[in-house]
């Protein structure tokens, strides 16, 4: 059940988007895709929604072989980035189309309009049109839209993309409390780690077309199959021979069992935390570490600018041996 | 901040409501930009159709009447009124089509589709009027002699106004979001309720815009009929024929009467095309 995707293949002419993917997407879960632009994410969810289709492979939605329906049969509810809001439609009108579309009795239409208004937070906006709202509170409307015909899996694409930082953070927030009162299966397509190690129950990490690993947040973040998959799940430096990421170092100002000592040479500050960069006094690694710490630590230790330090990798640190 | 106009006086309360209610209150300089725009428009448009209207009825309205009862006049202004309002009418189906087709679609050969759209704009109207004559007039080399029948206006106006629709309507379809296309199509809509729920409405606008020009152009044309239609009194003379011929007879005043219906014609047929367009835009 939920979505299964079974040896699906796409090219745009010689660019090849999708290559041999298998992915079982759970029921009543929200998954998302992560990746770079132009690793194939969006792609394959459009491919789920049927507004593409594969070159081959198949494509089952809560059991039913979806592969060659179109999308208007295929009943799936989709999130665009730039919110695809009908510009001469009210609000009310456009969440209620779907379900004209369904030729549902017309005070069952108004029912569940304002129900699903009242779920978005958008009840007294229902008369307005879309350039009346603000860009957060129109992605907001798509979403009541895309839900009002209860869709079998709901789909959005960097659904909060064309935001401005806070209210990204904010919406993020509210769509997951949103997902735990409706249930419905949803994928979601990011390029924002963070994002999609806030929201998702599960993660997807989708490059060059390939499925680089599948997990939970907290598999993919501490043990990542590739390097790949660490160096895009958050920062990562090297220290030594292994990849780390550089909240995970500790250091010392005293000579000590160290893997790598060397100086500051840069200090930037930012907020509660400072990024340092350590250039090892071991010319056989000469490359900078990145290091993080947070300002407190950097006051006790007495660090600046010029300051001899000695980096191991902190005790439970994860890292990638390459 | 406002501008100086003591002749206004008394419009200053009326400003003064107007910015308290949140209206604008004018700056120099865009009080400056009206006043320019203001004097430019009246000189080249609002002075000179008034002065046809007045002239019209300045004869008396006896004038008038018998102008318009003059069945050859009565016959110019129907075929003339008829005629653009079926070109315009074919108009807003083919000229969306093409513009549909000139933005979506990929096809060798658009390119030039693009430029020879726009010919009938650059050719000179009595240009088009030689090209016409020669392909469909009595030496026609496709065997179609449609001179000096109400069919020669019908083709000549089809021509010249062929280009008002596709080239306001284009601009305004490629503009459309194709995602908005796709969410309809995932809420379940086919191809057609998007079309007629979707697309229309956004296109209604600039749809109607061509029209109005279409038919303006229309009711107007003279240059590219004139030579086709032979101007056959009762049968294929068109208004601005009328117009002329009242003018070389020194009949001022019923050139002017002719002037100022095809004024209120356009002047209805604008209003009634901005109604139909809103209605459209609304009902999506």
């Amino acid at each position: 059940m939920g979505i299964e995707i079974r040896g699906v293949n796409k090219n745009f002419g010689d660019f090849v988007a999708l290559q041999d993917i298998d992915l079982s997407i759970p029921s009543g879960q929200l998954t998302a895709l992560l990746g770079p632009s132009g690793g194939g994410k969006s792609t394959l969810l459009r491919i789920i929604a049927g507004l593409e289709s594969a070159d081959s492979g198949t494509i089952e939605i809560e059991g039913l072989d979806a592969t060659g329906l179109p999308a208007q049969k295929r009943n799936v509810g989709f999130v665009f980035q730039h919110y695809a809001a009908f510009k001469h439609m009210t609000v009310e009108k456009n969440v209620a189309f779907g379900l004209e579309i369904r030729k549902k009795p017309k005070d069952e239409v108004k029912r569940r309009v304002a129900e699903l208004l009242r779920l978005v937070h958008l009840e007294q906006f229902s008369h307005r049109l879309p350039a009346q709202l603000s860009g957060g509170q129109r992605q907001r409307m798509a979403l009541a839209r895309a839900l009002a015909i209860e869709p079998s899996v709901l789909l959005l694409d960097e659904p909060f993309g064309a935001l401005d930082a806070k209210v990204r953070k904010e919406l993020r927030e509210w769509l997951r409390r949103l997902h735990d009162e409706v249930h419905v299966t949803t994928v979601f397509v990011t390029h924002d780690q963070e994002e999609a190690l806030e929201v998702a129950d599960s993660l997807v990490v989708i490059n060059e077309g390939r499925i680089e690993q599948i997990g939970t947040p907290d598999d993919l973040y501490d043990r990542p199959a590739s390097e790949f998959v660490l160096s895009f799940l958050g920062p990562v430096t090297r220290l030594g021979d292994s990849l780390i990421r550089p909240h995970d170092i500790d250091f010392t100002r005293y000579e000590h069992a160290a893997t790598t000592s060397g100086r500051i040479t840069r200090w930037t500050r930012v907020g509660f935390e400072i990024r340092l960069e350590v250039t090892p006094d071991d010319t056989l690694h000469p490359d900078p570490v990145q290091v993080i710490v947070t300002r407190t630590e950097a006051t006790a230790l007495q660090l600046h600018e010029g300051a001899q330090v000695w980096l191991r990798p902190r005790a439970g640190a994860e890292a990638v041996v390459s | 901040m406002t501008v100086d106009a003591p002749s206004l006086a008394p419009g200053a309360a009326r400003r003064r409501r107007a910015r308290s209610s949140g209206g604008t209150s004018l700056t120099r300089s865009s009080g400056l930009g009206l006043g320019v725009a203001l004097t430019w428009f009246s000189l080249l448009v609002l002075i000179p159709l008034s002065l046809v209207v007045i002239q019209s009825i300045d004869g008396g309205w006896e004038t008038f009447r018998q102008t318009l009862t003059n069945p050859q006049t009565a016959a110019a202004l129907r075929l003339t009124v008829t005629q653009a309002l079926i070109v315009t009418a074919i108009n807003v189906v083919m000229g969306t089509l093409i513009a549909w087709v000139l933005v979506r679609d990929d096809f060798p050969g658009k390119r030039v589709l693009e430029v020879v759209i726009d010919i009938p704009f650059a050719l000179p109207t009595i240009v088009a009027g030689l090209v016409l004559l020669s392909l469909y007039g009595p030496d026609s080399p496709l065997g179609v002699n449609v001179a000096n029948t109400e069919r020669s206006v019908f083709l000549a106006l089809l021509f010249v106004t062929l280009p008002f629709v596709v080239r306001t309507v284009q601009p305004v379809l490629m503009e459309l979001d194709r995602d908005v296309e796709e969410a309809a199509a995932s809420l379940g809509a086919g191809r057609f309720t998007t079309l007629r729920r979707i697309i229309l409405p956004s296109l209604a606008p600039a749809i109607t815009a061509g029209a109005a020009l279409s038919f303006a152009r229309g009711i107007s044309e003279y240059g590219s009929l004139v030579l086709l239609s032979g101007n056959l009194p009762l049968k294929t003379e068109v208004a601005s024929v009328r117009i002329l011929t009242y003018i070389e007879n020194g009949n001022d005043a019923a050139a002017a009467s002719v002037a100022t219906i095809l004024l209120l014609v356009a002047l209805a047929a604008i209003v009634l095309l901005q109604v139909i367009s809103s209605w459209v835009a609304r009902r999506g």
